[in-house]
């Protein structure tokens, strides 16, 4: 039940290498691939956040925090003292590795939903210091000539060469954590999920495994704030909010949290819903969303990724 | 190593345990002899299940000491405590249902072979080798237990017996010196019943030392070198089966005292 075919990565990979083709064919979507980089920045840290979720059982309210930290490391690196872009989206994810572990491990030794919490707290705490460290952050009006990225020479300059950046390292960190998940290490993930208690006592540290995911989901959040830093050029604190960690979580309910297909799908459909779709709600946009998480709890609670099981069921009766 | 911590493979010393103001265990004092099988009886209540809790390392104790090969374990973490030996079932059957029957045994085998998280990720040769090595032992440990033919079935779709019979593979696969199996037979039907014990008997005979909780007197008395009677948390009576049966504190302990 657990398998991920190769098939389906290789049609998802196929179609992101000539979805910018497409869209281009129809002017209406023409500017498509632009928010599909969003949603590929998204992505990374939703395929984090839903191993941590949907397979270690905990509930991260702080994930803007980590995304915004890689963003500002990123963008205060380049801009204050010139450093090459790369080296500083290491060190982002350096020093959130460091500060996940921080803020992780107390709360993760614990029974019990503390991680939302703590996270929870954690997320406000670093947005407020985003908004008061003018001299570093820019303060509420944030922060802007972050450079482009580049390699080797070759710019990354223009919205399609950006895209294919984005999505061939989502794609490399899909099968990177789709990997995890078949392994042993991913089985002991389940184990956790199932019974604590069984898991421990066949040998599965379980604190160390939450803090082990924790970690490696903040990484990647970390590592799609520079991606993002670097796209826009321009960041501010209100990027980072606590609204946009929620975001993050209906992402991952739509989508489905015990399937990493699922990431990507609610990911992809929230971020077309807010960039897009949803523009005349404007303000009303958030009752949309609460609309969304509502429905998919009460009807949907294996989010989209469980519909085609209960579409089979139907087929089977 | 001395001959006495070659013979017992663990020994509890003053074993105290209490929640608040209950004394679940108090001072309690025994020897698992290596290669025995030792049952632990006792009327609801007991401490039994509490007595596995801490020497699988649940919660500490409150005071005294645990020790496996010995060295003391009773400050260990639980999965510290499966890596060093010992395994368990649960009472209340827990196994992990959102996984098959194979994977399940495969889990057990977490504390002899692991990879770690970049390994896994990179799907290095040497994770490969280690899936496929975990899986054949997963197999073989199936086929022992006699529930191959069911290798893909999702755990909690197995009928009770078979479910406890996993969760003994499960414990099986860590390939513990001690493996201690809370209430076995427990819910099970006389063929099951059957089954188990044999299964118990037949881990024993490999060498693997047996430490039982079990309410079901006759496989109690059909299998155990020895048997250890628990009330109110202390030791009423140790010895071998035929001691037991004929002891008066156990008959008080469980029929009352006679007028």
């Amino acid at each position: 039940m657990l398998r991920i075919a190769k098939i389906p990565i290789a049609v998802f990979a196929l179609f992101i290498l000539v979805f910018p083709w497409m869209a281009c064919q129809i002017p209406a979507i023409e500017h498509y691939p632009d928010i599909m980089v969003f949603a590929g920045i998204y992505c990374l840290i939703t395929i984090g956040l839903s191993l941590l979720m949907g397979y270690a059982g905990q509930i991260s309210i702080g994930h803007a925090a980590f995304f915004g930290i890689g963003a500002y490391i990123s963008g205060i690196l380049t801009v204050n003292y010139g450093m090459n872009p790369w080296a500083c989206m290491g060190i982002g994810m350096a020093v959130t590795a460091v500060v996940a572990a921080l803020v992780g491990t107390p709360s993760l030794k614990l029974k019990g939903h503390y991680l939302a919490m703590a996270t929870l707290a954690f997320g406000i705490i670093v947005f407020i210091i985003f908004n008061e460290e003018t001299q570093w952050t820019g303060g509420p009006d944030g922060m802007s000539g972050i450079p482009g990225l580049s390699l080797f020479g070759f710019e990354f300059d223009s919205v399609e060469r950006y895209y294919y950046l984005v999505w061939g390292i989502v794609i490399a960190a899909f099968i990177f954590t789709v990997n995890v998940i078949q392994s042993g290490t991913g089985r002991a993930l389940r184990a956790i999920h199932a019974s604590e208690s069984a898991a421990g006592a066949m040998g599965v540290d379980v604190a160390r495994f939450k803090i082990l995911v924790f970690v490696y989901s903040a990484v990647l959040a970390s590592l799609a704030g520079s991606f993002y830093a670097h796209y826009l050029n321009f960041i501010n604190p209100a990027t980072f909010d606590l609204f946009f960690s929620i975001k993050l979580l209906i992402m991952i309910a739509l989508g489905g949290m015990h399937n990493i297909w699922g990431a990507i799908v609610g990911t992809g459909l929230i971020t077309f819903l807010s960039n897009e779709w949803l523009q005349y709600f404007e303000e009303f946009e958030v009752i949309v969303y609460g609309a969304i998480l509502l429905f998919v709890t009460v009807i949907l609670p294996e989010g989209l990724a469980g519909v085609p099981g209960i579409v089979k069921g139907w087929f089977r009766r | 190593m001395s001959a006495d911590m070659d013979e017992n493979v663990l020994e509890l010393q003053g074993v105290v345990m209490t929640f608040g103001g209950l004394m679940a265990l108090s001072d309690l004092d025994f020897k698992v002899r290596r290669g025995m099988i030792k049952a632990i009886i006792g009327p609801n209540g007991a401490g039994k299940t509490t007595l596995f809790n801490v020497i699988t390392g649940s919660f500490p104790p409150t005071q005294g000491t645990v020790t496996f090969n010995g060295r003391p374990i009773q400050h260990l973490k639980a999965h510290k405590i499966a890596d060093r030996g010992i395994s368990r079932t649960f009472q209340t059957v827990e196994l992990f249902g959102n996984m098959t029957v194979l994977e399940n045994v495969m889990l057990g085998c977490y504390t002899r072979i692991r990879t770690s998280f970049i390994a896994s990720g990179f799907v290095l040769p040497q994770a490969r080798r280690k899936e496929k090595q975990i899986r054949e032992n997963a197999l073989k440990i199936l086929k022992f237990i006699g529930l191959a033919h069911k290798f893909k079935d999702p755990a909690d779709t197995l009928p009770l017996g078979e479910q406890k019979l996993l969760e003994i593979g499960r414990a099986l696969a860590s390939e513990p010196e001690l493996i201690c199996l809370d209430e076995p037979a427990a819910g099970l039907n006389e063929t099951e019943t059957y089954v188990a014990s044999s299964l118990i008997k037949a881990i024993n005979a490999k060498g693997t030392t047996v430490l039982l909780v079990e309410h079901d007197m006759k496989v109690v008395m059909n299998i155990s070198d020895e048997i250890l009677v628990l009330n109110y948390g202390q030791k009423i009576a140790e010895g071998l089966p035929e001691e037991i049966r004929n002891s008066p504190r156990v008959i008080e302990a469980y029929l009352g005292a006679e007028a």
